[in-house]
């Protein structure tokens, strides 16, 4: 009897237009081949917008125009007043926040309640902080006049389709770079969005300029001669390959690529919390989540109790439309996601690992994958060394510490990790050993603009956030 | 997440009826007379007067010595009466006079008893005498209920709610609650959930189920509907009865019953269409 009632956000917040131009030199052009795409809504594959495909022509005519207001103002302007516009995006960001949330959710699947409450937010809270650093960099450790790089390539992912913007967007900003960006092509509409905000903020043109595509007009951007910098983030492959591509030339790149992040738990943790830290580890977001917890690792003498209680969690877990606020797992981002999740999923089955998921009831339309856990995993498992990026978790077990270490670090990749412990001096022990950009102590998946974020070996190089986040953007 | 879990509509109806059949209406004042009890004895068997579909109240409760008064007004209507006891609310009294205290109020017809521990023993880690004095309690209820107040305002550490809940149910408390109302720090939510745990985690080992009650500090419908979304999602429906989750409470039923007032007739009453205990 005690049934929630649907509480859904209303969409008439959000003005979508029927299409979208390409955003350069401050005005929305059309491209020049006339290429579109569309792009839907994964909760019901509803098409929402048709969004301009920019070729290499396209891709040009960006780089021109960053060039030219690198040259001719940006990089010349005092940084207090680059805080100025920094600041106002900032505020403009907060005082559209619902339009953003709700037009996030709609492209992207993730539940109103993350958007609303952790996207958004944090995407304020990262112009606000690199507004803060624009008149500073002299005092950033980089010298007593750090430069600025010329004009930033930026190609961010379809995870946190704003959030990845602003980590992107406002450290080069404060520098004093110009960028060119590239949105997934799944998830195109709030940047899009962003550049209205850029207007709305009287942005100089060509200092933010937003090019539309999928692979092919992120390699013309990357390989394009125009560039000085590269900042990517998405999956090792494509990592690697632009790492080639750019071999041998001026460019700097940073790129933050794929995880398979360890998150142990020990038998001193308190069992509810730890529980909730693995839920929230990797079925945040569908598990889209280059730093989800996807292995746990749980201390033998705990593994029943622990698992009772991650099953018992996971049936109250509520899959369903991403603009309800009662949801907490929305859509997975397309249909070739959801074919990459089932086919490791499978795979993980024939290998002899027990898949379980709770009941429930999945909509008809859209892109979906129900909260699942493998037990019986061990390290020679597909799914325990490739990155689903799905809602999917491998239990593992372990006895001691070290092999708690051994075990964490036993991957090609090194972005995040997590550790449950009631003792200090073993979550420091353990952060001493664990090879990953990121260990977070009795938490997990927190993220703030002064902590710098970045992996080792095939997670990528380079840090994004806080004071390190700088150095990117700045010729040291 | 609990508040973003929407209850609206004939789940908000069922709500407020819940909570209403949930609330132990408590006066613990030294002003307490016959007359102020009576009063509130007539309300709790009919909280809403224009409206006969309102449920009655789970308890009053009230101290040892307004005991007699409260059950004979509540005679015959289901009602439960409850009274503090063991030297309450500070505890600090010699154990015999605790014992004394909870068998007299149990002879003078109350049939749910709620103690509190001795926090004093607690904090300085003379958990076995924390025990021992609830287990002696216990037997001295007789067939009366027993409700373990723990005071968490001043145990203060989520790890010592945890631990005290844990003493309390093993001693033998029919239900663990939170505060006597007589300190700052009364019912909050995370307390109430690691209690929630802890009657469910008890269950899940040893097959008996405690109850739960917070009290003092919950004075809106929408608090005590935030309460009974943390129920349902911690410890499941099988609490969402009133002989397992209570709210101890005296403001909170106005403003239940205004709610309720509204949902059926779609408008706001005044305060004043609703009776003052």
């Amino acid at each position: 009897m005690f049934e929630y009632a649907p509480a859904p956000e209303s969409r008439a917040v959000v003005d979508i237009k029927p299409s979208y131009g390409l955003f350069v030199d401050g005005a929305f052009v059309d491209p020049a081949d006339g290429a579109s795409f569309k792009t839907i809504n994964p909760a019901s594959e509803e098409v929402l917008s048709e969004v301009a495909e920019a070729g290499p022509a396209d891709v040009d005519r960006a780089v021109a125009a960053a060039r030219e207001a690198y040259d001719k103002v940006w990089s010349r302007m005092p940084g207090r007043d680059r805080a100025k516009y920094l600041y106002r995006i900032a505020r403009i960001i907060q005082e559209r926040g619902r339009e953003l949330a709700v037009l996030e959710s709609l492209d992207n699947g993730k539940p109103i309640r993350e958007s609303r409450d952790v996207d958004i937010p944090l995407v304020a809270a990262h112009f606000f902080y690199y507004a803060g650093w624009a008149d500073k960099l002299s005092h950033a450790g980089f010298g007593p006049a750090p430069r600025p790089l010329g004009v930033a390539a930026q190609v961010i992912p379809w995870n946190f389709p704003l959030l990845m913007l602003a980590w992107k967007i406002a450290p080069a900003l404060a520098a004093g770079n110009t960028v060119v960006l590239k949105p997934a092509e799944t998830t195109p509409l709030t940047a899009l969005l962003f550049a209205e905000i850029c207007q709305q903020a009287d942005l100089p043109p060509g200092v933010v300029n937003i090019v539309t595509g999928a692979g092919e007009t992120g390699r013309a951007l990357v390989e394009h001669a125009g560039v000085d910098k590269i900042a990517f983030t998405g999956s090792t492959e494509v990592g690697k390959a632009i790492a080639r591509s750019v071999a041998g030339s001026r460019k700097k790149v940073t790129l933050e690529l794929g995880g398979k992040a360890a998150n142990v738990v020990f038998e001193d943790a308190p069992i509810d919390q730890a529980v909730e830290g693995i839920v929230n580890g990797i079925f945040f977001n569908q598990g889209h989540v280059c730093c989800a917890g996807s292995r746990l690792l749980v201390q033998e003498s705990v593994y029943e109790p622990v698992l009772a209680s991650l099953k018992r969690r996971m049936a109250r877990l509520r899959v369903g439309d991403p603009l309800d606020k009662n949801t907490d797992i929305g859509a997975i981002n397309s249909a070739a996601q959801l074919e990459r999740i089932r086919t490791l999923s499978d795979i993980g089955g024939e290998e002899g690992a027990e898949r379980w998921s709770p009941p429930c009831d999945l909509p008809e339309h859209g892109f979906w994958f129900a909260p699942t856990i493998f037990t019986g995993v061990t390290q020679a498992h597909r799914i325990a060394r490739e990155e689903i990026f799905g809602p999917v978790l491998s239990v593992l077990t372990f006895r001691t510490p070290a092999e708690a270490v051994e075990k964490a670090n036993n991957t090609p990749y090194g972005l995040s990790a997590g550790v449950w412990t009631d003792k200090g001096s073993r979550i420091l022990w353990m952060a001493d050993r664990l090879r990953a950009g990121v260990v977070w102590a009795n938490t997990f998946n927190k993220f703030d603009p002064t902590s710098p974020f970045g992996g080792y070996k095939e997670s990528g190089y380079g840090r994004e956030g806080g004071r390190h986040g700088l150095e990117a953007y700045l010729d040291v | 997440m609990l508040g973003t879990r929407s209850i609206k509509t004939t789940a908000k109806a069922w709500a407020i009826d819940l909570a209403i059949r949930m609330v132990d209406l408590t006066t613990l004042e030294g002003a307490d007379t016959p007359g102020k009890v009576r009063a509130l004895c007539a309300k709790a068997r009919r909280p809403d007067p224009a409206d006969p579909t309102c449920p009655p109240v789970a308890a009053i409760c009230v101290y040892p010595a307004m005991v007699p008064v409260a059950t004979e007004a509540l005679a015959g209507s289901g009602i439960h009466t409850a009274s503090v006891a063991t030297a309450f609310p500070s505890g600090q009294a010699p154990l015999e006079v605790k014992l004394a205290d909870t068998k007299a109020a149990v002879a003078a017809g109350a049939d749910e008893i709620d103690m509190v521990i001795n926090r004093g023993a607690f904090l300085s880690g003379r958990y076995l005498e924390v025990y021992e004095e609830i287990a002696a309690v216990k037997q001295a209820c007789g067939p009366a209920h027993l409700k373990v107040i723990l005071e968490t305002g001043e145990l203060s550490t989520y790890d010592n709610v945890r631990r005290a809940s844990w003493i309390g149910m093993l001693a033998g408390g029919d239900f663990i609650k939170t505060s006597t109302g007589k300190v700052p720090v009364a019912a909050t939510l995370p307390v109430t959930l690691v209690m929630l745990e802890a009657v469910r985690d008890f269950r899940d080992l040893t097959g008996r189920q405690v109850g739960v009650k917070p009290a003092g500090g919950i004075r809106t419908t929408k608090d005590a509907i935030k309460y009974l979304v943390l129920v349902n999602e911690t410890a499941g429906d099988d609490w969402l009865d009133p002989d397992w989750f209570r709210f101890g409470a005296s403001t909170l039923l106005n403003d239940l019953l205004m709610q309720r007032t509204k949902l059926t007739t779609g408008v706001y009453a005044g305060p004043d269409y609703f009776t003052l205990d």
